[in-house]
């Protein structure tokens, strides 16, 4: 059944895109840490995006994407009142989240949408929270404003100084951790790159570190496996699994190289979009 | 029965076999002895009256012959594509003692598809079918043979049935997991909207133990709740290298060109297109998974098999299918590891040579390993050595008992789980199978739903 999408918003012009879509169904099962898999039309390929926000009661859900390829290219295009071809969800596992912690959630890039859930989930469970957030620059911030409105505190670093640290929030988290010692956990959403480095900085400090892992899939329900990532040596799928798992047990150097497995085939298509459009 | 040649076949998706013409079915029907005690039906999981439905065929009834067939089968023109006949129905047919058995299979996809053309909308069978809708409301997770069955069998007294899918599409295995040139999805399609115009309603995009869960349809007013699910996730062999690119699971690479057409033209869903394939494995999906290699361009496509071409669970016919159309075999041999280059990009696997030594539980001659080694060198690998137990719905149901293996323990009578009011049928029970016991378990589970909430009387066959 399609899903009509309620409302739209340009975050970063031409970039990033936030969809609000009728999906009472997804809404009321959905629990943050959650993603939906779509497809936008009959020819298109199902992809996995994360759940950044949900509304039980208008019966809604929330999804903020980056425009990195055909399929979301083509999702970018849709206006309010418009159908998307297939959404399910919720899917994975929601984030674990202790009662009576303190948290800090880092996320970069797009990933501060689906961190946006994750901080708020902690929050209503009672948890400490402080975010930390990043971009190249202050225009670029995501969620700024609705991460203040709930969380504890909100740490931000961009790139090049135009708001807050001047450099990267592995800078801010590694001043953080030394400075508070009562830190349970640190949650981390972004590129993979990011998330690496916040589990290499929390390492010597022995913080428990989870990230958002945005592996390659199809099905989304288990059935395949392209999702299949390494943990602790072992190999887990990330869409039944996870998404959510031990940053210092995972190997980024695998996921990185799967991630970029279709990337001719990517590229190849979204050129070929981007030509008819 | 007509095929396309070998050659032709190997380069397109268009079905291999051709299926019989009128005088082909006319001639075949007539050797059928019509035996006084058919031992055929007695080898059909659904019990279909073939001697009703051939014996129809005879007097040039194809529209009584179809509806025969769809008083025990919701699915005739799938079961007579890819069911084993062989081990079921034809190999029980009194011919097979001293000649060649009846080919029921093919007769029955005669009956199916010469019934469909002919008449479009009433394909929605028998008189049953007009059963006086019912207060009684059935929902079925999953909508691969199993569910199609119970919802069919339930449709046809009236019940209103609502199927979920998970996928984008229902049909289940029919849909992602058999190939085009096995099983035309126009064919699926054909069947599906026979159903639908039977009153089952189909929901697609709902995950069972994610979208909505047991207790929630119990909850909302389903009388009943059958789970058919399948087997879901495919099993590794935890070797190394197994996580390289271009080592995939059967079920992601046939998901990807059988649900999301990947090889065909304007469809997004990429697939590696590998020059040099091997399919580990030696079931219909490792076959099924080798001839669509060979259909997406590889050079060369070689099955990896442990132990010899005796012991492989392939049907002969799909066996002989993708031989004929070039498939090589390797057998007596077991991959150790997966070899990838600096970019993490399979280029080979170390091979061990085995020798058969004593028959295992299955009764199968166990592979030994003999310690000798050899490379194949490969930039694809699809992984076809079966499946485990999907975990979401279980998870989320924990009052569903499961057995040593994590499948669905169930009454093997009613199909019905150690949660009342809730049935379970198909691989979810059995571990992976064929689509026609599935199609029994699910015909058994929605006469007893049928028995505990219609009554006796309700259930006619």
């Amino acid at each position: 059944m399609p899903v009509r999408i309620l409302k739209k918003k340009e975050l970063i012009p031409g970039q990033t895109v936030l969809l609000v879509l009728d999906a009472p169904q997804i809404a009321r099962k959905s629990r943050p840490g959650n993603f939906v898999i779509l497809r936008v039309d009959e020819t298109g390929e199902r992809v996995p995006l994360t759940i950044a926000d949900r509304d039980a009661e208008a019966g809604t859900i929330t999804l903020v994407f980056l425009v990195v390829g055909k399929t979301t290219a083509h999702l970018a295009t849709l206006g309010e009142g418009q159908d998307i071809l297939d959404v399910c969800g919720p899917l994975g596992k929601p984030t674990h989240i202790e009662p009576c912690s303190s948290v800090i959630c880092v996320g970069g890039g797009t990933g501060i949408a689906a961190m946006h859930h994750i901080a708020k989930g902690h929050v209503a469970a009672g948890n400490k929270v402080a975010v930390i957030i990043g971009a190249r620059n202050r225009e670029l911030l995501l969620f700024r404003e609705e991460l203040a409105a709930f969380c504890h505190e909100v740490l931000v670093a961009t790139d090049d100084g135009s708001l807050g640290h001047k450099g990267l929030v592995t800078e801010v988290l590694k001043a953080r951790l030394e400075a508070d010692k009562c830190v349970s956990e640190v949650v981390a959403v972004g590129p993979v790159p990011m998330m690496e480095a916040v589990a290499k900085v929390t390492r010597p400090f022995g913080v428990k570190t989870t990230v958002s892992l945005n592996a390659i899939m199809v099905d989304g329900i288990g059935m395949c496996g392209a999702c299949r990532c390494t943990v602790e040596g072992k190999t887990r799928f990330a869409c039944v699994e996870g998404p959510e798992f031990d940053g210092h047990q995972v190997d980024f150097q695998e996921l990185k190289m799967r991630l970029g497995q279709f990337r001719p085939e990517e590229k190849d298509c979204f050129d070929k979009f981007r030509c008819r459009s | 029965m007509p095929e396309q040649p070998a050659r032709e076949r190997a380069g397109n998706f268009r079905e291999v076999t051709l299926g019989y013409t009128a005088e082909d079915a006319a001639r075949e029907a007539a050797r059928c002895l019509q035996c006084k005690n058919p031992p055929c039906r007695k080898g059909c999981p659904v019990e279909i009256d073939i001697k009703g439905f051939i014996g129809r065929l005879r007097e040039g009834d194809r529209d009584g012959a179809y509806r025969v067939l769809r008083e025990t089968n919701s699915l005739p023109a799938v079961c007579g594509r890819v069911c084993p006949q062989e081990v079921q129905c034809e190999g029980a047919c009194v011919l097979g003692k001293k000649g060649e058995p009846v080919a029921i299979g093919r007769l029955e996809r005669y009956v199916a598809d010469s019934f469909a053309a002919g008449n479009g909308c009433r394909q929605s069978t028998g008189e049953r079918a007009c059963a006086a809708p019912r207060e009684v409301r059935v929902a079925c997770i999953g909508s691969g043979p199993a569910s199609l069955t119970a919802a069919g069998y339930l449709a046809s007294l009236g019940v209103a049935v609502t199927v979920f899918e998970a996928l984008h599409e229902p049909g289940g295995v029919l849909v992602y997991g058999i190939p085009e040139f096995r099983l035309p999805k126009s064919v699926v399609r054909r069947e599906l909207a026979a159903m639908g115009e039977m009153g089952v309603s189909f929901r697609t995009n709902w995950v069972g133990g994610k979208t909505i869960t047991v207790r929630d349809l119990l909850d909302e007013g389903y009388a009943a709740v059958f789970i058919g699910v399948g087997a879901g996730l495919p099993r590794f062999m935890d070797i190394p290298g197994e996580n390289l690119i271009g080592v995939y699971s059967a079920n992601e690479y046939l998901t990807r060109v059988n649900l999301g057409r990947a090889a065909f033209p304007g469809y997004d869903t990429p697939v590696c297109r590998g020059a040099r394939v091997a399919v580990l494995g030696g079931g219909n999906v490792a076959m099924d998974a080798a001839r669509t290699a060979l259909r997406l361009g590889a050079k060369a496509v070689t099955v990896v098999y442990r132990r010899t071409k005796g012991e492989m669970p392939a049907r002969r016919e799909e066996l002989n299918h993708a031989l004929e159309e070039g498939v090589r075999l390797e057998l007596l041999a077991n991959p150790l590891r997966y070899n990838g280059d600096e970019s993490r990009r399979l280029t080979g696997m170390t091979l061990e040579r085995q020798r058969l030594g004593a028959p295992d539980a299955s009764g199968r001659r166990s592979p030994e390993p003999t310690g000798e080694t050899f490379e194949l060198p490969v930039d694809t690998a699809i992984i076809a050595i079966g499946t485990r137990p999907n975990p979401i719905l279980l998870e989320s149901t924990p009052e569903l008992r499961l057995g040593k293996r994590g499948y669905i323990e169930v009454d093997p009578a009613s199909g019905e789980t150690a949660l009342p009011r809730v049935y379970a049928g198909g691989d979810i029970v059995t571990g992976a199978a064929t689509v026609i016991s599935a199609m029994g378990a699910g015909r058994r589970a929605a006469r007893a739903i049928a028995r505990k909430f219609l009554g006796e009387d309700a259930v006619t066959a």
